[in-house]
């Protein structure tokens, strides 16, 4: 098989098309590097959805954190610390087991007099099961991230805000929230590096990869496995993983410029690599 | 454990419960916290030291192994951790095999790789075959040990080099100043001075770490999870104890371990940090100075 055959067969097995049956002998580096590609379709899947959907709740959260109402307050604190003082393995583990336990016909239930059911199968499965939980671990992640950094808005900012008239919606709109994500962003960017990172676990957590669709880590253990040379898949994961990152920081660097365009050039904060994000 | 445990399948719940929950097994999984702990206990001050190493390597003036630091220090920042593990555990053990082949095997001719086998002579493999199991399972600790203290090493690394870069450069002038070599500033000036700086990313370090040690298990270490995985999943009347699936209720049970490990953590290292900042030339240390 010519590499390019190679790409067609394998190219989109992580999603089950193309060729059934993974290599078993003679493995090329061009089917270990394709295949381990293919797998990446699924970190970018897991990282991408759980962080786009992980920063609504996180504002929310943050909000919510910093509310005066103790029926607010707590329950945001409480989630927060379950999901940042527990290990991210140990959540999967846990959520897999709950999800198993569900009826499998489906839950229903009526709201406003209409009949619903929620089937509950799809939960099982690591495209929804690990998505939820990376989800809201992201978002408790972000939260604090967020509230730290509520936390430090310039109180004379506030002040302006409120000479100008501004208040409730468009004095958080405008104001609040702005300088929130201006403060939080270089934090907020190592959360999404290490959040691409912590998707690899999905797959080593008791969510089983279904039909041996995997993720890229997924892929390289098994090819470590069946050739027992680790030098192989594991420096083409880093490999892809690497550009992942430049990508990553490339683009959230462009949102943290646009952030801070209004600032002389020394008052604009950097990325740095902060490595506590990490779960 | 119990006198009445010999017919576990007569008792009422409560007591089959005092028997289900000291039987042999769970012994193991409670001692399993233990390893957890030791192993922690040992990975921290080894990555820390890794980190130092690493720091200093990056430092150097010497180009190439201040570039060796710096590939060391950087490796972790774009590669998940779970890939150096599962790469570090078969890479350092082929690796020690090999090593062991060409000293004690000198006259061997076979390739060592043969398609998909690695193929070393029998002396030469470790642990040897006919050593007992409990090398065995010393030897997955000692490599499963290395492993992280080389990934955390690298974290830690980020960490003191942040914090030496940290440390007022007009003490390392007066240093020199008062005649002080390279050498003498570095360990009575620079080192001394770092900690405080280093202690908030080093405390992040440890929540890090502990977070980490579920991934013992994915390297072959008997610990809370494998055994939590094994006595909770269903077990047929064949067994002395017949339950359904459990798993959940131990997954709660570390759960709950791993909050007040962390809790308990974080209360510990605040303190830690207030005591550290005391009489340093820091906010924290002018706000302690204040309130005094």
């Amino acid at each position: 098989m010519t590499c390019w055959e190679t790409i067609q067969a394998y190219g989109l097995r992580s999603f089950g098309i193309g060729e059934r049956l993974l290599p078993k002998s003679d493995i090329t580096l061009c089917e270990q590097t394709t295949l381990i590609g293919s797998g990446m379709i699924w970190n970018i899947y897991f990282g991408v959805l759980s962080l786009a959907a992980g920063f609504f709740f996180a504002t929310a959260l943050a909000m919510a954190k910093n509310a005066r109402n103790p029926w607010l307050r707590k329950p945001a604190e409480w989630f927060i610390f379950l999901f940042r003082g527990s290990p991210l393995f140990i959540q999967f583990f846990l959520a897999y087991e709950t999800f198993v336990l569900l009826p499998k016909f489906g839950i229903e239930f009526s709201v406003l007099g209409i009949d619903f059911t929620a089937t509950t199968r799809w939960l099982t499965r690591a495209w929804l099961g690990a998505l939820i939980v990376l989800f809201l671990n992201t978002s408790a992640y972000s939260a604090e991230i967020f509230h730290g950094a509520l936390r430090s808005v310039p109180r004379g900012d506030l002040e302006a805000a409120d000479a100008y008239g501004l208040s409730g919606w468009h004095k958080f709109r405008r104001v609040t929230w702005p300088t929130m994500m201006r403060l939080a962003w270089p934090a907020y960017t190592n959360e999404a590096i290490f959040l691409f990172h912590a998707t690899t676990l999905v797959y080593f957590s008791g969510f089983p990869a279904w039909k041996q669709m995997g993720d890229a880590l997924y892929y390289a253990s098994y090819f470590a496995d069946k050739t027992f040379n680790p030098f192989v898949p594991y420096p083409i994961v880093a490999g892809y993983f690497i550009v992942l990152t430049l990508i990553v920081i490339t683009v959230f660097g462009m949102i943290n410029r646009r952030l801070n365009r209004h600032l002389p050039q020394q008052r604009r904060q950097r990325f740095r690599f902060r490595p506590q994000w990490i779960r | 454990m119990f006198s009445y445990c010999t017919e576990p399948s007569q008792l009422e719940s409560l007591r089959w419960f005092s028997c289900f929950l000291t039987n042999g097994v769970h012994l193991k999984f409670y001692t399993s916290f233990g390893t957890v702990l030791l192993l922690l206990a040992i990975t921290a001050p080894v990555a820390l030291s890794f980190g130092f190493i690493g720091a200093v390597a990056s430092r150097s003036h010497f180009p190439p192994l201040s570039f060796l630091g710096k590939l060391y220090t950087a490796m972790v920042r774009g590669i998940p951790d779970i890939a150096f593990f599962l790469f570090f555990v078969i890479a350092l053990d082929q690796g020690l095999e090999w090593l062991r082949h060409q000293a004690l095997c000198p006259d061997w001719t076979d390739p060592i790789r043969q398609g998909a086998n690695f193929l070393v002579c029998p002396e030469a493999k470790l642990p040897q075959s006919s050593s007992p199991q409990i090398w065995h399972e010393i030897y997955n600790s000692a490599i499963a040990i290395f492993t992280f203290s080389i990934v955390f090493g690298a974290f830690a690394s980020n960490v003191l080099f942040g914090a030496m870069k940290a440390v007022p450069y007009a003490q390392i002038e007066t240093a020199h100043a008062y005649g002080m070599s390279n050498r003498q500033t570095f360990w009575r000036i620079l080192v001394p001075q770092m900690w405080v700086y280093a202690l908030p990313g080093l405390s992040n370090l440890w929540m890090i770490l502990i977070k980490a040690t579920p991934l013992l298990f994915l390297l072959g270490v008997e610990d809370i999870v494998y055994w939590a995985r094994e006595i909770g999943g269903s077990k047929t009347s064949a067994y002395t104890y017949p339950h359904p699936d459990w798993r959940i209720y131990y997954f709660l049970g570390l759960l709950v371990f791993y909050l007040v490990f962390t809790r308990v953590s974080e209360i510990a290292l605040s303190r830690l940090t207030r005591k550290l900042s005391h009489g340093q030339a820091t906010l924290a240390g002018e706000q302690q100075r204040r309130e005094a």
